[in-house]
């Protein structure tokens, strides 16, 4: 049946309807935009080279998995922005952290939790948590021509899965390839710093208090040495920020919390210079 | 050439409206009505899983009677519609308003250049916050939309659940368990057996909430409201 002066459309995902019908709001529109005659500058020096200025990381715990993200954007060697999140909220179970060019990144966690709902509400019932992650690589997926063009989304998404009983950590390559990580992971610039201290500290079925103290520690320690990093700013009052995924949903981690843990770290290195 | 028989306008708009009235007739009926707190849906509806009651969006929610896949596909519809919007300018710029003017189009023009109308009867109801008050649409067959208000009732024999309602109306808004009361007792008038918390759909839009408003209340729920 089709209904006049109403969008018609047949499946129940949001981003294919976008996609059809309003390509120009969707991501990764292909065909030659103003950047598309562009010499790609990432291609030149070999092989592709992923702009990523950002930590953000998930590390599961006994609850289920906190997730959390450094607040700092760049523009070259220019901080763009102090405050921006890069942990957001998907649905009741599920939330996602970016690294890549904020823009698109933005979008493409609003799509994502649009095409979450959009499911729930057409269907009567959400996806599984599989499912979800799998949506998301497609997304992924499709963005692929905006790389060549420099502008990288990478997700890392992590979700309840009620039916197992247990949070889920999942990454993601710029294919829209999906690996599940069975303990904790870390992308952006300093990821990989990050990575390092969890592997050090890291322990299954941490205690909620400890695994939110490693990932702040995690991430100080990639603001530590990557400069795309930001740390805890004392002048501001700037901190990063974290959210739980467990079985009660999805809380945000309150900031006079991450205040105290931060002090925390911060009074136990002072203590080592002196 | 054979000539096609001449059928007056008025001939051909009255066997559709007739066509479409004893449809929507046949089926059972759905009730939306305000309470202190919110919007109360009621539907008599023996399955527990095809719903004629859904959310749309933040605040609004749509109630569908008649033939079910033709409302289903309005519903669908109406989603899309507010999940585009919402996603193209802001979650506050989707309104009820906008989506029953969408609906009434799409049925009017059904109802005007197809040979069959949809045997549709719809509710659009947006509850207000911020102290603005409830919007309640009720779109018929045809695309003509009436601006209710405290209560509207869709399909089956819904002027008598009308009548039965407006003989309890107090002039106040009644409570949650006092608005279910009055919409079962006036669902239960006509049907042949008595209606169970199993037989019946139940949704509230509940201004409290944050985000999104819309909420299903299980049948225990149901029977514990319907006995305390």
């Amino acid at each position: 049946m089709k209904l006049p002066y109403l969008p018609n459309h047949d499946e129940p995902s949001f981003f294919d309807f976008l996609s059809q019908h309003y390509p120009g709001l969707t991501l990764g529109r292909t065909g030659a935009g103003p950047l598309g005659n562009l010499q790609d500058p990432s291609r030149a020096g070999g092989p592709l080279s992923v702009p990523h200025a950002t930590t953000v990381l998930a590390i599961k715990y006994q609850q289920g998995v906190v997730i959390a993200g450094d607040r700092r954007a760049t523009e070259g060697f220019q901080i763009a922005d102090r405050r921006i999140e890069k942990v957001f909220k998907i649905d009741d179970y599920s939330a996602m952290a970016i690294a890549g060019a904020a823009g698109p990144c933005i979008e493409m966690a609003k799509l994502f939790q649009t095409e979450l709902e959009h499911y729930e509400k057409l269907e009567g019932m959400p996806l599984s948590c599989e499912g979800k992650a799998n949506k998301l690589g497609q997304m992924v997926k499709a963005n692929l021509p905006m790389v060549f063009q420099g502008l990288v989304v990478m997700p890392l998404y992590v979700g309840y899965d009620l039916k197992r009983g247990e949070g889920r950590i999942f990454k993601y390559d710029i294919t829209g390839g999906r690996y599940e990580e069975s303990d904790y992971h870390a992308i952006g610039s300093g990821g990989k710093d990050a990575r390092n201290t969890m592997r050090e500290h890291f322990q299954r079925q941490l205690p909620e208090a400890e695994a939110l103290t490693l990932a702040l520690m995690s991430l100080y320690n990639a603001a530590d040495d990557d400069v795309g990093t930001g740390g805890p700013d004392l002048v501001r009052g700037i901190y990063p920020t974290a959210k739980y995924v467990t079985a009660q949903g999805i809380a945000d981690v309150p900031d006079d919390r991450i205040r105290a843990v931060f002090d925390g770290l911060i009074a136990t290195r002072r203590s080592k210079e002196s | 050439m054979p000539m096609p028989y001449y059928v007056s306008p008025e001939q051909m708009m009255q066997d559709k409206a007739e066509y479409a009235k004893k449809g929507i007739a046949k089926g059972r009926s759905s009730i939306a009505m305000e309470y202190a707190d919110g919007v109360l849906f009621t539907a008599d509806n023996p399955s527990a899983s095809l719903h004629k009651i859904s959310e749309v969006y933040d605040n609004i929610a749509f109630a569908g009677a008649g033939k079910y896949s033709e409302f289903e596909n309005l519903r669908k519809a109406g989603i899309r519609h507010a999940d585009l919007k919402g996603f193209m300018y802001s979650r506050e710029d989707v309104t009820a308003r906008s989506l029953a003017n969408g609906y009434s189009q799409s049925l009017g023009t059904i109802f005007s250049q197809e040979m069959k109308p949809l045997e549709v009867e719809i509710l659009v109801v947006q509850v207000g916050t911020n102290g603005q008050p409830n919007e309640i649409y009720r779109i018929s067959f045809d695309g003509s939309i009436i601006d209710e208000k405290s209560v509207a009732v869709i399909g089956g024999k819904s002027e008598a659940v009308l009548a039965a309602l407006k003989e309890k109306a107090t002039g106040q808004l009644p409570s949650l368990k006092a608005a279910l009361s009055f919409c079962v007792s006036a669902l239960d008038q006509t049907p042949n057996q008595k209606l169970t918390p199993e037989g019946l759909e139940v949704a509230v839009l509940e201004r409290s909430r944050p985000g999104r408003k819309f909420r299903r209340l299980t049948p225990a729920e149901v029977r514990q409201l319907l006995s305390a």
